[in-house]
């Protein structure tokens, strides 16, 4: 042993009596952030949370996260117009993240290796009927049974998936994989019955002792309008076009046709109708600026061939002919005629102008009460203005889209589930957003998107093979690695390493941080250099 | 072993003998020679185990050795004047960090104007810094007193100086008795440093140390300064026992016994002194030396003993205080306090000027004739040299022979 | 395949990555890494002399297998880390003098040769001697010349905050022109440090042709442990500045210190780089190139630039001077070191400053 000297020889990390913790006027603390991706979804998934795990490469524990919220992410991954990705703050750094791909990577992989929902571990007792096998109602029935619900669907088509079936074509959603994800519902306990339609839907609820119903049958009936036209020219709509297309694999119809409309299903069906060997044009009043179908199955369109006659009215048709006149827009968007016409050579019409909803069913419950023909509901507890009735999906909301439907049939479960406890469902308060400038971007690398292969465009005339394919493994972890994990902790040890003070402990994988306040200055490097904006430095009490 | 050499290699053996682990030095007359000499001893061989550094300059020399005396080193360096100073600040660390290092000042006066000879204005400018000041009369006892310094600085836990005169000793070619290796060994263990840093039990050295603690420390240094005057009189003993040595100790009285008179002295001069002291007995003068080896810690009751009941002291110093008088005979006033000893400071032998037997006889009989009616003689001056200046500039002239304080102050006066 | 995408959302920019092997994680990032410097001393909020030598010493503790020992200069982090009776250090550890810390280095380094040696130990401990930028490039600089002349086995690091910290902020040859400082005040016709004055201590060192030299900054963590380690893989002479920003005397909010590292670093403020007997081997990429004025707006030491009254030439000189940086240095990728790089103050003093 030596002999220390008296006060000018000091013993290792003594300094430990002293708590500088005193010193701290401002105090780091946590915060948890809603990704704006998160925010975005409307099946209202959790997004970031998921890709935590894929990046990590448990895909399965992934695809557990994604489920809770959306059951169907083979096919939302491939038809989910992904609108979260317009959010994601990586597009500030380089591009968005490709949330939709990896999604599409989880379903697949669940799919390969025969995933299942797990049973629920009780059985409530409750009955629940679903009017529809959409989107809205499996996904509603999917959350009902996680409850532990009895439920069973009424569908009047020949088979389940609604839209996602008669809808959508098969070269972005192949049936297979729409079956699967059905069946793994079906396996859950939910009883689907096809081929029926419900007359009377109060009476049905009535006689079937259902606690509740929920209403998901969607809008099939589509919008027309009126053409002046003569006899011989050929006006179809879009949704009969598609669903025969579905039953049949082909269509009786002209070579040259017009369809008419700007949203998704004109490009569906345009698309649809070049792969059976017809030259479709697309006719549109407004430019591509205002145009509201998702711009890449758009850009897919123009790339496979799919002419488009931007501000162009069709005021008359006429066989092998249409009479089209030309529009102008202003810089509000605001359409005018111009007077000038032209002629555009053209054997048929097809229309897809919208869809409407079928309410002469709806119209016999009494108290159902609509806006437009839209069932209102309660935004929250999605139940009509008819006691243990809700509904969600394209039948009670303008924003027809899969992805909200199944949000929306999530929520309808939600409410049925609290109504059946006497309850009444309220949504957890959201967490502020996470913006791009609370983050620290110097420490994310450049990475850009990876770009999904497709089928080759001279392929894509003649069948209707899937066009997109998935991500492989490698590509789908780099994606998910992509993510910048905003307002919430990616264990990147930031915080613990940039503490002047060694006052942040690690707790270890999967458990975060915890600040030392018996050291903390309250200097705030942490908080600055999380690259996250997971950490926040609020005023001391004194 | 008797050998006739120059006193720089004879004090090079003893240091070497004494196995350091570290010597670091910068040139700087007149202690070249020495480390000149230890540095070739690394590189033929004959001294194992220690690495030999050249410095970029004294404060460097005295920074390596905190460093190495601080890793747990025995370590030696020297230096002399202008170097001494320049390491100073590192002097004042090495005896706060307690560094029981040894170092040789070959004792030279302090420019400027520049001199290069000797004087004790470089190591007495030291007097404050925590260090033992072991001055030594001859070669041999340069020799022995740099074995036992090593020893001595070990035991109490300080620095030691070793202050022998520059030139007069350390180029003097004398007859020297250097003991052999086993005798140092036997006397000198090996070192095994009280507090050093290591890997294994990792402290903090060198601690900011405010208001709340530091007389506290100061107290504990001055304890070791008290424990050394034990220390130094104990491995003397022990060292004269071993080799039959007559060197060291805190002083060393000659011809003592029912003397008329005393002279303090420091350094080589009692060596000229005990010359004339036995002349100057054949006159029926009966002259006493008391030479004195440890200046740092000041041995007051040993000095106090030596000089007993003579009632006439001169302390004959080669330096002063700027400002005030002498350096040594405050310390043997306090040493007499309350007895009426008559202690007076003769300064001599500044910036080389020799101090030869008729010096020494001149101080005596001048004491004896009760010339020095003051408590500061400066004795050695020439007043020729001075008059040319001061006729010049302010016509102003001395008169031959000593010039007491009292006449350099009236000086100015006028 | 999860080997082989290694980068990740963060690239490997964060101190720690869940997604890559431990191994490849920084030293800072693992639960026990050394804590060299640890809690409880009594630097101010935000110090990246602190955070630097925390980085620094336990990037060599780890190379060395703990095998450690520091020689302190005066300075802030001697004072802040050892008021008695409060030792902050968990390694052996002494502080002497102000300009003496490289000298003390060599002695300690000879000391333990010589105990290995006598003592038949195989393992010799390693010396780093360390001091702030006036320890280093003024007061301490002829004892460091000696040290490497010598080529002792002594890593000198230098933290560099580009001012005397400790005694109130005042000029050192390490503080860049036109900052404010309490020798340099702003006031007069040309206000804060005089240009064409300075020292450049990294380029003096690979003068002495010792075998290794770099700059670092707190603002990349990766970079300085790699330098460290590589320095500690050395015998002899090495010396690594270290850019440590110092938020009282640079007039920065206690937060953003590593970010004013960084910015230095992006801007070509102060270009990072290694070299080995003399001859610059690697440098450091800038990763987003950033306009001087963004590191100077962070900085009430410069707030004379970025106000109303601000005099756009010394802008623009500034802008010139990280410009040059740049391209003397081939900071910014698919560029290479024009030439031996000279001094920045040799360029200021050529454009009739």
């Amino acid at each position: 042993m030596m002999k220390k000297a008296f006060a000018v020889t000091l013993d290792p990390a003594t300094s430990h009596q002293n708590h500088t913790g005193s010193w701290r006027t401002l105090r780091p603390v946590n915060v948890y952030k809603l990704p704006p991706c998160n925010n975005q979804c409307p099946a209202g998934e959790n997004i970031q949370q998921w890709l935590f795990y894929a990046a990590e490469g448990d895909y399965e524990h992934a695809w557990r996260i994604l489920t809770e919220e959306n059951p169907m992410p083979a096919c939302m991954g491939r038809v989910c117009y992904h609108t979260c990705e317009g959010k994601c703050n990586r597009g500030f750094l380089d591009e968005s993240v490709g949330i939709n791909s990896v999604e599409r990577f989880l379903g697949d992989y669940a799919l390969e290796h025969n995933l299942s929902f797990k049973r629920p571990t009780r059985e409530t007792g409750k009955k629940i009927l679903i009017v529809g096998a959409g989107p809205a109602g499996l996904s509603a029935a999917y959350q009902l049974r996680r409850f532990g619900h009895s439920v069973h669907i009424v569908e009047m088509g020949k088979e389940a998936g609604g839209m996602m079936r008669y809808g959508i074509p098969t070269y972005r959603l192949p049936r297979n994989i729409l079956d699967a994800e059905i069946k793994r519902i079906t396996d859950m306990g939910v009883t689907i019955e096809c081929g029926r339609k419900i007359d009377d839907i109060e009476a049905e609820k009535k006689n079937g002792k259902y606690d509740a119903v929920i209403i998901t049958i969607g809008a099939q009936i589509s919008s027309n309008v009126e053409i002046p036209q003569g006899d011989t020219n050929h006006v179809l709509n879009a949704l009969s076009i598609l669903g025969q297309i579905e039953t049949t694999g082909d269509v009786q119809i002209a070579r040259k046709v017009a369809v008419y409309g700007g949203g998704n299903t004109a490009v569906d069906v345009a698309r649809s109708l070049r792969r059976i060997g017809a030259e479709p044009v697309i006719v549109y009043r407004r430019n591509r600026e205002n145009m509201k179908a998702n711009d890449e199955e758009m850009d897919a369109a123009i790339e496979e061939g799919i002419q488009v006659k931007w501000l162009s009215t069709i005021s008359e048709a006429s066989k092998n002919n249409l009479k089209i006149e030309k529009m102008a827009i202003d810089e509000n968007g605001k359409l005018s005629p111009t007077g000038e016409y032209e002629d555009l050579p053209a054997d048929a019409v097809v229309l897809a102008l919208g869809q409407n909803v079928d309410k002469a069913v709806l119209d016999k419950i009494e108290g159902l009460k609509f806006e437009k023909d839209n069932i209102i509901i309660n935004e929250e507890t999605k139940m009509t203005s008819v006691d243990g009735i809700f509904a969600a999906g394209d039948v009670a909301t303008s924003n027809r889209t899969v992805t909200n439907a199944i949000g929306m049939g999530k929520n309808a479960a939600r409410g049925v589930n609290a109504y059946l406890n006497g309850q009444t469902y309220k949504k957890a308060l959201k967490h502020e957003i996470a913006k791009f400038e609370d983050m620290h971007p110097w420490y994310y690398t450049d990475a850009p998107k990876t770009v999904r292969q497709e089928l080759e465009v001279a392929r894509r005339s003649n069948c209707f093979d899937e066009v997109q394919f998935g991500l492989t493994e490698e590509n789908a972890i780099f994606e998910a690695r992509r993510c910048l994990s905003c307002g919430n902790c990616m264990e990147c040890d930031n915080c613990y390493g940039v503490c002047p003070d060694s006052a942040i402990v690690k707790l270890g994988p999967g458990k975060g941080y915890e600040f030392n306040y018996d050291y903390c200055k309250g200097c705030g490097v942490c908080a600055q250099e999380c690259p996250c904006g997971h950490i926040r430095m609020v005023p001391e009490q004194i | 072993m008797l050998k006739q050499i120059e006193g720089s290699l004879g004090v090079a053996q003893a240091v070497a003998l004494c196995r350091p682990g570290v010597v670091c030095a910068y040139p700087i007359s007149p202690q070249t020679h020495i480390v000149e000499n230890l540095g070739k001893f690394v590189k033929e061989g004959s001294l194992k185990d220690c690495e030999f550094l050249n410095v970029e300059s004294e404060f460097s020399a005295m920074s390596v050795a905190i460093g190495s005396e601080v890793g747990g080193v025995r370590t030696y360096t020297a230096t002399a004047s202008q170097g001494l100073l320049f390491m100073t600040e590192g002097v004042y660390s090495a005896s706060g960090l307690g560094l029981p290092m040894v170092m040789t000042v070959a004792s030279r006066a302090i420019g400027g104007p520049i001199n290069i000879w000797n004087d004790h204005s470089d190591s007495l400018s030291q007097r404050d810094s925590g260090w033992l000041q072991l001055f030594c009369e001859s070669n041999q006892d340069a020799v022995d007193t740099h074995i036992m310094a090593f020893k001595i600085a070990e035991e109490v836990g300080l620095p030691v100086m070793v202050c022998m005169d520059g030139f007069v000793l350390t180029h003097a070619f004398e007859r020297l008795d250097i003991p052999d290796q086993e005798t140092v060994d036997k006397f000198l263990p090996k070192y095994e440093p009280r507090e050093f840093i290591n890997t294994k039990e990792p402290v903090s050295i060198g601690a900011m140390v405010g208001p709340e603690a530091f007389t506290e420390v100061r107290f504990l240094q001055q304890r070791k300064m008290a424990k050394a005057l034990c220390v130094i009189e104990k491995v003397t003993k022990e060292y004269r026992e071993l080799t039959g040595s007559k060197s060291g100790g805190l002083l060393d009285c000659y011809n003592c016994e029912n003397a008329d008179i005393k002279l303090i002295i420091m350094g080589s001069t009692v060596g000229t002194a005990k010359d004339e002291v036995d002349r100057l007995k054949t006159q029926g003068i009966n002259v006493g030396i008391i030479s004195l080896k440890s200046f740092r810690p000041f041995p007051y009751a040993a000095i106090k003993e030596a000089i007993g009941d003579t009632k006439q002291v001169i302390c004959i110093e080669r330096a002063f205080s700027f400002g005030a008088r002498g350096i040594v005979c405050p310390e043997v006033k306090r040493a007499m306090e309350g007895t009426n000893c008559d202690v007076k400071t003769v300064v001599a032998g500044l910036g080389g000027r020799p101090i030869f037997g008729t010096t020494i006889n001149g101080i005596v009989k001048d004491a004896l004739a009760g010339k020095f009616t003051e408590e500061f003689t400066w004795y050695d001056i020439d007043t020729n040299v001075l008059n040319n200046s001061t006729l010049k500039d302010e016509n102003v002239s001395f008169s031959q022979g000593p010039i007491a304080q009292s006449v350099l102050e009236k000086s100015v006066k006028a | 395949m999860l080997e082989k995408i290694k980068f990740y959302q963060t690239g490997s920019n964060t101190v720690g990555n869940r997604l890559i092997t431990p191994a490849m994680r920084t030293i800072q990032a693992s639960v026990d890494r050394p804590n060299s410097l640890t809690s409880g001393h009594r630097a101010c909020q935000g110090c990246g002399e602190a955070l630097g030598a925390r980085y620094a010493i336990d990037a060599a503790m780890k190379a060395t297998n703990g095998q450690i020992m520091i020689v302190n200069a005066t300075g802030c982090l001697e004072v802040f880390s050892t008021p008695y009776p409060e030792s902050a250090w968990r390694l052996p550890w002494v502080h002497s003098l102000f300009g003496n810390a490289a000298s003390v280095g060599s002695g300690l380094a000879a000391a333990a040769k010589v105990r290995a040696q006598t003592n038949g130990d195989n393992v010799v401990p390693r010396i780093i001697a360390q001091g702030g930028d006036g320890g280093t490039t003024d007061i301490g600089f002829g004892p460091l010349s000696g040290m490497f002349e010598r080529n002792d086995d002594v890593l000198y690091i230098c933290y560099d905050n580009e001012a005397y910290m400790n005694t109130g902020v005042q000029r050192s040859s390490a503080t860049p022109p036109a900052a404010r400082t309490a020798t340099t005040q702003l006031v007069g016709d040309k206000p804060g440090a005089d240009w064409g004055k300075g020292k450049d201590v990294p380029l003096i060192a690979m003068a002495h042709g010792i075998p290794y030299v770099a700059t670092a900054s707190v603002g990349d963590l990766r970079d300085l442990e790699y330098k460290v380690q590589k320095a500690m893989s050395f015998h002899g002479a090495r010396y690594i500045q270290i850019l440590v920003p110092c938020p009282l005397g640079w007039g920065l909010s206690s937060n953003s210190t590593v970010t004013a590292a960084r910015m230095a670093m992006e801007t070509g403020f102060y270009p990072i780089y290694e070299a080995e007997y003399g001859k610059i081997t690697s440098v450091r990429k800038i990763r987003q190139v950033q306009p001087v004025i963004n590191y100077l707006k962070m900085q009430r030491r410069y707030a004379h630039l970025t106000g109303k009254k601000a005099d756009p030439n010394v802008l623009a000189r500034l802008q010139a001077l990280c410009d040059a940086n740049i391209k003397n240095f081939g900071l910014v990728d698919g560029t290479d070191v024009t030439d031996q790089p000279v001094a920045m103050q040799a360029y200021e003093r050529s454009q009739a400053v």
